[in-house]
């Protein structure tokens, strides 16, 4: 009984259902062991897309001497494929979501566990294809992750299988936002009002909403690219009349709305965790639940920033970098609301809350350089150079990657019921940080110094900055060893945690740590806001 | 259970039989302009037929008169989000 | 297809483990047909819009190309999926009205409509398919770019649909079995609304679809 709850309170643990041993995890409508699996499942797939990111690296010090140029394509596309599609999209709603949103509302369950459960499955399923298509004929995809036509229409390696799990995933992200959808509309306990909901929730309610109105588009998309490769449809066929560039419209449309998939959530994290390590409640609660919908809105409406050098027309060119100025507002709300929170605050510097301040500062520069990416201008010389590699490493990794490891560390003991090691959580982030900005720094620079992306070999004047990199990467997976050890370690021996070792306020701190299989022994009663610190 | 009391609107028969020829009516309407040369105008009006004809069948046989005003606003965002996509999409392909 | 649909539909009613199950939040999940229904909207927005990019770049090719479609068939089928429609929502209103085995009729009328409809479209795509009008047939590559895109957006586009008819005449098969069976009765009939409520969506995509490609001449 690893996790085990005390004789009085059984622990969801031990609460299997109709089923014993692995089905009792595997056909279990538990919303809690759900998003464990979903954990397990993306932990795994990061490693996989960090071990094939680590490998470019190690090519990029000596280009050719380990790998080869058709090998180095297959490596970034799998790579991106695997990190966006199975790790940092589902990353935090899936499984800190599964696991969190019921009881953040005082709810038993989501509105749909049965389609949860699907959702799951789905999930590794198409994960697998993916996985598996890197294998099959030993052909893997080459196209990058962002499949362009018309060469993803002619390249005789495995897009096919990639697209096919692409699309089954973006299914499994479906379902997901649609029950994430009706839950928060109809299982809200009784008092739990719109604004006494916790951020992370309204987080996932934005996130849900995007899910539902851009994964379709990307579905349709993939699918259509399958078609021109088995029947040669033409619609993105310069040959046959068709046009690349609404492969990209399409492409995009779905695209970019996903970064924000990505990041809402993880900024819903942090506004749970600043409330309560500064032991204060949270700065400007409404302003930061609007800024979610205003982030969801704004973000469909700027995706041609990514098509800026395409050949798309000067007027729709004007109007997207525009756009994309004003979606920057709502995260630069947010960011100032945080720190305000702490502002006389009683602040505790455990690592959650240096999770999240490591967070602000990675994904302030991230945002930072994301303005001058929009800058159409500058975007016609710095597209498709290391510039834009760097940025969105340090807004995906450093937003939503060290967000999502922030709530990793504030909610393991709920989770698990155990407490991890808090020295070795602040030494590995201290590793992290450094090999993150090692590593990433210099490609802003080597972007701007006119080192093209995607490239597998360069000019000699690179090299330097491109070894700084690599050294980078290595210092970032020691880190990423030594706080995942830290985790997986003190899941089977870490100390016994407490039902509230932080102070929180939200409900799931009203419950015990690991929670009982329905949750809450009576649907609690709400009467106040989410952080009532007095 | 629940779901009898909350479908307390009585509905008839006869009301889907009226929309249902209704939207036979507009059928026709749509076959029978497209025969006119109306060459700049043939789509929009085919478009504002077809239009008409999916309002009814969301209206009455999909219930969302009925509906909570929730539902109402969502089918309304999933539009708008359609209708801003199409708008920036053309702001490229019109002006190319 | 079909069949799948239907296994899982009946299977979903198996893995379940808590006595949250048993409690149907009516509302709820109607809710979440709903969402899921703005989420084909979506999915064949996409296809709408790469229709209205290419109308407006091969007006002309469309026009000619839309002329060879049978309007007959196309206006038939038109009826067709409204009729069906129909019998759809008049099977709930029947449920409701504790008339089951009315109900149970008009579902079945549906089926056969439904049936009916992809009966058409075979026949439809056979015309087309003997003279050799296939995506990547000669017949088609030596066509201009307009017409080449036309067909491929016809068969795409009709065949997706096809495909969403297929579905929900296996869905509505599921809830015959569940009307007979009792588990869909009078005082829980959410599912049969739920299929209503998709199948009213593929005639929806239908009544775009037919203006769009048949009478744009």
């Amino acid at each position: 009984m690893a996790f085990g709850g005390s004789v009085e309170r059984e622990s969801f643990y031990e609460a299997p259902g109709r089923y014993r041993g692995i089905l009792s995890w595997i056909l279990s409508t538990d919303h809690k062991r759900i998003g464990l699996m979903y954990l397990a499942g993306v932990l795994t797939f990061f490693s996989i897309g960090v071990t094939l990111g680590i490998l470019m690296r190690i090519n990029l010090i000596d280009p050719g001497r380990f790998i080869t140029a058709r090998i180095y394509n297959s490596l970034f596309t799998v790579h991106g494929v695997i990190q966006i599609f199975l790790f940092i999209i589902p990353g935090i709603p899936a499984s800190l979501g599964n696991f969190f949103l019921p009881i953040l509302i005082g709810a038993k369950d989501v509105a749909f566990p049965r389609i949860n459960l699907m959702s799951w499955w789905l999930y590794m399923i198409g994960g697998v294809l993916v996985v598996l298509s890197i294998f099959t004929d030993g052909k893997a995809p080459d196209t990058g992750w962002t499949f362009y036509a018309p060469y993803s229409i002619r390249t005789p390696t495995n897009v096919s299988v990639a697209l096919i799990g692409v699309f089954i995933l973006g299914f499994s992200s479906i379902l997901t936002g649609l029950n994430f959808v009706t839950t928060i509309h109809r299982l809200r306990a009784p008092g739990m009002k719109w604004f006494r909901m916790p951020l992370f929730v309204w987080s996932l309610y934005a996130t849900a909403w995007t899910q539902v109105l851009a994964t379709p588009i990307l579905g349709i998309t993939l699918f259509l690219l399958v078609l021109e490769r088995f029947f040669g449809i033409g619609f993105f066929d310069p040959v046959k009349g068709g046009d690349p560039i609404l492969f990209e419209h399409l492409f995009w449309i779905y695209s970019h709305p996903a970064v924000y998939i990505m990041i809402l959530p993880a900024m819903g994290v942090v506004s749970e965790i600043f409330p309560v390590f500064s032991k204060r409640t949270i700065f400007g609660y409404k302003a930061i639940a609007f800024s979610s919908l205003g982030i969801a809105f704004f973000g469909y409406l700027v995706w041609g920033h990514h098509m800026f050098t395409s050949g798309m027309s000067d007027t729709s060119r004007i109007i997207f970098s525009l756009i994309t100025f004003l979606v920057a507002v709502p995260s630069g709300v947010k960011v100032f609301n945080w720190i305000a929170t702490m502002y006389k605050g009683s602040v505790e510097t455990d690592s959650p809350l240096l999770f999240c301040l490591a967070f602000i500062f990675l994904f302030s520069i991230g945002g930072l350089t994301g303005l001058i990416n929009g800058t159409l201008s500058l975007n016609l010389y710095i597209h498709g150079t290391y510039f834009i590699v760097g940025h969105f490493h340090y807004t995906m990794f450093g937003g939503t990657g060290f967000g999502f490891f922030a709530g990793l560390h504030y909610w393991f003991p709920k989770m698990f019921g155990k407490m991890y090691n808090e020295r070795l959580a602040k030494l590995s982030l201290l590793v992290l940080f450094i090999g993150f900005n090692i590593l990433y720094f210099s490609m802003f620079i080597l972007g701007l110094q006119g080192m093209p992306r995607r490239y597998f070999s360069y000019l000699p004047k690179f090299h330097t900055n491109h070894v700084i990199s690599t050294v980078g990467s290595w210092i970032l997976a020691l880190g990423l060893i030594m706080m995942f050890g830290n985790l997986i370690r003190s899941m089977f021996r870490g100390e016994k945690a407490p039902d509230n070792p932080w102070g929180g306020k939200t409900l799931e701190w009203q419950i015990p740590s690991p929670p009982p299989r329905e949750n809450f022994e009576e649907i609690p009663v709400i009467k106040h806001g989410a952080y009532k610190y007095d | 259970m629940a779901e009898k009391e909350q479908t307390g609107q009585s509905v008839k028969y006869k009301t889907y039989i009226f929309v249902w020829l209704g939207l036979l009516l507009l059928t026709v309407t749509t076959v029978a302009v497209s025969k006119f040369r109306l060459t700049g105008y043939a789509v929009p009006v085919a478009l504002l037929i077809a239009t008409a004809k999916a309002a009814l069948v969301i209206t009455f046989f999909m219930h969302l008169r009925y509906e909570p005003r929730i539902l109402k606003l969502m089918l309304l965002i999933a539009l708008v989000a359609f209708t801003l996509i199409l708008l920036l999409t053309f702001s490229d392909v019109w002006y190319r | 297809m079909r069949d799948t649909g239907t296994i899982l539909f009946l299977s979903m009613e198996k893995i379940s483990d808590t006595a949250a199950e048993h409690h149907v939040d009516y509302v709820g999940a109607k809710m979440g047909m709903w969402v899921f229904l703005f989420t084909e909207l979506l999915l064949f927005g996409g296809l709408f819009l790469l229709y209205s990019v290419y109308r407006l770049r091969y007006a002309a090719d469309f026009h000619r190309s839309a002329a060879e479609l049978d309007i007959f068939l196309g206006t038939a089928n038109t009826v067709i999926l409204l009729t069906s429609s129909l019998s759809m929502v008049c099977s709930l209103l029947a449920m409701k009205k504790e008339k089951t085995n009315l109900s149970l009729l008009l579902q079945i009328v549906t089926i056969l409509s439904g049936v009916l409809f992809l009966v058409n479209k075979f026949i439809e795509w056979s015309a087309h398919i003997e003279r050799g009008i296939y995506p990547d047939s000669p017949v088609v590559l030596a066509m201009s770019g307009g017409e080449i895109i036309f067909y491929s957006l016809y068969y795409v586009m009709t065949g997706i649909h096809g495909l969403h008819v297929l579905v929900g005449v296996g869905l509505i098969s599921a809830t015959v079995i569940f009307t007979f069976r009792r588990t869909i009765g009078p005082s829980n009939f959410v599912k049969l609304e739920n299929t209503g409520l998709y199948w009213h969506f593929v005639d929806i995509i239908w009544i775009y679809l037919f203006p769009l490609f048949y009478l744009i001449t």
